[in-house]
């Protein structure tokens, strides 16, 4: 699909301040010069096409629950079935393969650090791998969302 | 935090409903008037609960295909200084500190860089060794491969 000016607007500039007033598409229709209808139908398209993941609240790590990054070296004829059993944990939301000798890294987040480290130690007890775990000490991030560029979209 | 703002968040993790009054929406699902329902999320927002509202982009899809997990080591004294240097960087996306494991991980600064190709995520890595200048001690850069899975709440 082709991008329209519209698209790009909505893209790029409500990664933060997203309207929070009774009628937000309307105070974005308002913003740009277009009618509500067309915010809405631009937004149901760019989400139909994932384009946006989703509009809602982004938030900090460890605000809700406590988290942890951890990584594992998997040996490569293991690596999907490790990857799968990991992936039946509802505490995994993350998990991704990378090019290195720790080559899955994945994300788990829990009510407290007593359940993560239950997942944690039956991750290890049912693969026999060890899991490097890498918590978060302290974030360096101010979050504003993201200049997007457009070339090769 | 309590349990109504527990039961906003949850609500909105599916994300924000496309019609005309979505707060209105929100407020009808949680038994609660929609002035409350913005007033607490207005309120989270002040105290850092939540971060920010937004519509938020999918960058894979747009195109940025080089996502790479820079690993750093960084001396201990100056993190904190060069670790909001690197986080100010318009290319980078999440930039934490996290414990070393030696000898297998000498690595305590995270910084997640976005591009579309090979050469722009290079001149992003330069950069960041730039910033860091004599305290980058040694780095790596982690490509992701595979999504093996994504879902949950939206965190960084």
């Amino acid at each position: 699909m082709m991008l329209t000016d519209l698209h790009k607007h909505l893209l790029n500039d409500f990664q933060r301040d997203f309207p929070l007033s009774p009628t937000p598409y309307q105070d974005i229709a308002e913003r740009l010069g277009v009618t509500e209808a067309e915010v809405i139908g631009a937004l149901s398209e760019l989400q139909g096409r994932k384009f946006i993941s989703r509009i809602g609240a982004v938030i900090p790590p460890n605000q809700i629950g406590a988290s942890m990054l951890a990584a594992m070296a998997v040996p490569e004829t293991e690596l999907t079935t490790v990857a799968q059993f990991i992936n039946r944990f509802p505490e995994i939301n993350h998990n991704y393969e990378r090019e290195h000798r720790l080559n899955l890294w994945f994300v788990a987040v829990a009510q407290n650090t007593e359940q993560l480290q239950t997942v944690i130690a039956e991750i290890e007890r049912h693969t026999g791998l060890a899991v490097l775990q890498l918590p978060l000490l302290d974030d360096f991030f101010i979050d504003l969302g993201f200049k997007l560029d457009w070339r090769h979209v | 935090m309590d349990d109504t703002d527990r039961r906003i968040m949850h609500a909105t993790q599916a994300g924000l409903p496309l019609v005309s009054e979505p707060y209105q929406v929100l407020a009808e699902q949680l038994g609660i008037g929609k002035d409350e329902v913005m007033q607490r999320l207005a309120a989270m927002q002040k105290n850092g609960i939540i971060r920010r509202i937004a519509a938020v982009p999918n960058h894979y899809r747009l195109g940025y295909r080089f996502n790479g997990m820079t690993v750093w080591d960084v001396a201990d004294e100056p993190i904190d200084a060069l670790g909001f240097k690197v986080g100010q960087l318009p290319f980078v996306s999440h930039c934490y500190r996290r414990p070393r494991h030696l000898p297998e991980w000498p690595y305590n600064l995270f910084a997640m860089v976005h591009a579309k190709t090979q050469a722009e995520a290079d001149a992003q890595i330069r950069r960041i060794a730039e910033v860091l200048a004599e305290n980058n001690r040694g780095c790596d850069v982690l490509y992701s491969t595979k999504i093996l899975k994504k879902t949950g709440f939206r965190s960084g």
